[in-house]
């Protein structure tokens, strides 16, 4: 028999005769929250990411800024194109969660490739205030699952030396958001 | 590594004994635990819905396991309609065999690896070794570990019995062109990793990670992280390896909805870990193969108490609370899951044959504390009293009044022993089971009072206190 075959068969043996079961889901899959842009800035500040809450108009310039002699690459536009020796990248994003502070990727326009937001170690994410959500279930529901995605909750950290938190071990050491209003 | 958990000598109680004359090891661990206890019980806090969460995620759970043939060939198809490439491993030597052929088909002798309790529950580096292939761990204390030539002690943060110092040493001593002048602080170690690693990661052409959960329906595997290895292993690297345990699977999309939130708040006691990455099938132009891993899970499905342990999603919030965790530390359990879990879960999938593996249900002193933090609702004492009843019990007698011996060593466990025997009361049979039956067919097993007097000391001074 082949390996499938048995596998399936001693999980069919192993479960007969026992009974299924419901799943409730009284959890909230939404939530009331008065300042959704408020609440997002403060909660990825909380990760020491960097956060600027601006009007529209103002973004350009402050993009701009941002970006002043740095190297960066730039999806879709004209940037620097070596992932190594890049200094940094600019994306959007598809959705952002206020609650846990957390930025999801899924590398459609504008967004780069997987790569792209992960081996240079500057992150400039701009959010428009309307992608945001309040929630996990929120977000999920938004979501599309035949896309790559990749969920970013402040710069790359680690523990692992007597829990001190050091950021930015191989990912990006600095994640800095510009939320749109 | 080069040692491996299989066949390791000794017993629970044996190992423990060793393991509390080490006030470093017990220094390290009480201040890990206590700490992530505390951010834990915050961010869970936060969440007025924890506890239908809790039910949502046990029932999910225990929903899939009881459709898991029909979940997993819909994963299969799902994963193959993505490009992907699906194999089933019945043991650890199948799976090792697998995963080694399609190394070895890359042509490739070096391979990158993501922290995978899978991986190592398979001894898969050393079976990659025999065959000529070099796996590199690329998280930070997987990496310690590594070099170290050491055993992981914790799920989340294996080298938690390491101080900065030794780490140091161990970088020195194994990490080649490290910066002489290194010094033992934090970032400065964290950085040698990363220069360390980073060539490594951007020449890598295979790839092997477990997952924390795939999705039937869809098809994706999904991976949380802290570091961002995780990130690069997966998605550099041209072809991807993925072994996971076949009770990762949940049923939907929208289960997601509740483990994502979960699981990062019960495991490192943040409102969402720094990375998430999900895939479904091929991407990128990536060669990707699923590994569906058995290896004694369908025996543990078997057992209708036992088969609980099979919904954990390894948070190790279990071990934060475990008195007994905190002082025997992660390698006295003598396996790859440390901990409360561990001794219900690697008894079940090894069987009690070796008397490390007997005495691993008398790891516990059935205080209850993992029970209650635990994410998906898993009645950890219950399985334990069930596996104590099953255990071989020559050896579990022997076990059993070791660990019993030095529970009553030391006040504070006895405390804790007797606040557990008062919430287990019920659970305690008039008649002991096997050899020990011996002992309560002339005797009866004395009552258990619905309070310890410590407990009742304690709670009348402090309402006198607060009065
Ligand atoms: S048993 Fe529960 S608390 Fe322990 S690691 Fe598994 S899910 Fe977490």
């Amino acid at each position: 028999m082949s390996a499938r075959d048995e596998i399936l068969a001693r999980i069919g043996k192993a479960v007969a005769g026992a009974q299924d079961v419901e799943i409730p889901r009284e959890y909230r899959t939404t939530q009331q929250v008065e300042d959704l842009v408020g609440l997002f800035a403060e909660r990825v500040d909380d990760y020491r990411a960097i956060v600027h809450v601006l009007p529209a108009a103002e973004v350009p310039a402050k993009i701009d800024e941002l970006l002043t002699g740095r190297r960066m690459i730039r999806p879709g536009g004209d940037g620097w194109e070596d992932l190594n020796t890049a200094d940094g990248v600019v994306t959007t994003c598809a959705v952002a969660i206020a609650e846990t502070g957390t930025i999801v990727l899924d590398h459609g326009p504008g967004q780069g490739t997987r790569a792209q937001t992960l081996v240079p170690d500057y992150h400039l994410c701009v959010v428009r205030a309307d992608q945001i959500v309040s929630c996990v279930p929120e977000a999920i529901a938004r979501l599309d699952p035949a896309r790559p995605l990749t969920w970013i909750s402040g710069p790359s950290a680690t523990s692992d030396i007597e829990l001190n938190r050091v950021e930015g071990v191989h990912g990006p050491r600095t994640l800095e958001v510009v939320i749109s209003t | 590594m080069s040692a491996t958990f299989i066949g390791m000598p000794g017993s629970f109680p044996k190992n423990a004994e060793k393991a509390v004359q080490n006030s470093q090891l017990r220094f390290n661990l009480r201040k890990a635990t206590h700490t992530i206890r505390g951010k834990r019980a915050s961010v869970v806090g936060e969440l007025p819905d924890w506890q239908e969460l809790r039910a949502a995620g046990k029932a999910i759970k225990d929903h899939t396991l009881r459709n898991l043939d029909r979940y997993l060939i819909q994963m299969e198809e799902a994963v193959t309609r993505a490009g992907g490439t699906v194999h089933w491993a019945r043991d650890a030597a199948e799976a090792n065999r697998i995963v080694a052929g399609l190394v070895k088909a890359t042509g490739e002798t070096e391979v990158v690896k993501v922290k995978s309790m899978a991986t190592q529950e398979i001894n898969l580096n050393d079976a990659l070794a025999a065959e000529g292939i070099t796996a590199y761990e690329t998280d930070l204390a997987e990496l310690i570990v590594q070099l170290g030539d050491d055993f992981p002690s914790h799920i989340l943060v294996p080298a938690i019995h390491r101080n900065r110092s030794e780490i140091r040493e161990i970088f020195l001593d194994k990490m080649p062109k490290v910066p002489e002048n290194l010094t033992d602080d934090p970032p400065a170690l964290a950085e040698a990793a990363r220069l360390h690693l980073r060539e490594r990661f951007l020449k890598s052409k295979v790839a092997i990670s477990g997952a924390n959960f795939m999705v039937a329906e869809t098809g994706t595997l999904v991976v949380l992280e802290s570091e961002g290895n995780g990130r690069m292993c997966l998605t550099l690297p041209r072809t991807l390896i993925s072994v996971v345990g076949i009770e990762k699977l949940l049923p939907s999309w929208r289960d997601l909805e509740v483990f994502l939130q979960l699981l990062p708040r019960s495991s490192t006691g943040e409102r969402m870990n720094p990375y998430t990455s999900m895939w479904t099938g091929a991407v990128e132009g990536q060669d990707f193969h699923l590994v569906l891993l058995d290896n004694g899970r369908t025996d543990v499905l078997a057992d209708e108490v036992g088969r609980q342990a099979l919904r954990c999603i390894r948070c190790s919030a279990c071990l934060n609370v475990c008195p007994v965790y905190e002082r025997a530390g992660g390698h006295a359990y003598g396996s790859v899951y440390p901990g409360p879990i561990g001794a219900i879960l690697t008894p079940q999938l090894r069987g009690m044959g070796s008397d490390l593996d007997a005495s691993l249900p008398y790891a516990s002193s059935l205080c209850g504390a993992c029970y209650e933090v635990c994410p998906v609702a898993i009645d950890i004492p219950e399985v334990l009293v069930d596996l104590r009843a099953k255990a071989p019990h020559a050896a579990a007698e022997r076990a059993g009044m070791k660990v019993a011996g030095w529970i009553f060593n030391d006040h504070k466990r006895l405390a804790k022993a007797q606040r557990a025997a008062t919430k287990l009361r019920k659970l305690v049979p008039k008649r002991l089971p096997g050899p020990l039956s011996a002992w309560t067919d002339t005797r009866d097993i004395p009552e258990i009072p619905d309070e310890s007097f410590r407990d009742w000391w304690e709670r009348t001074r402090r309402s006198e206190r607060s009065e």
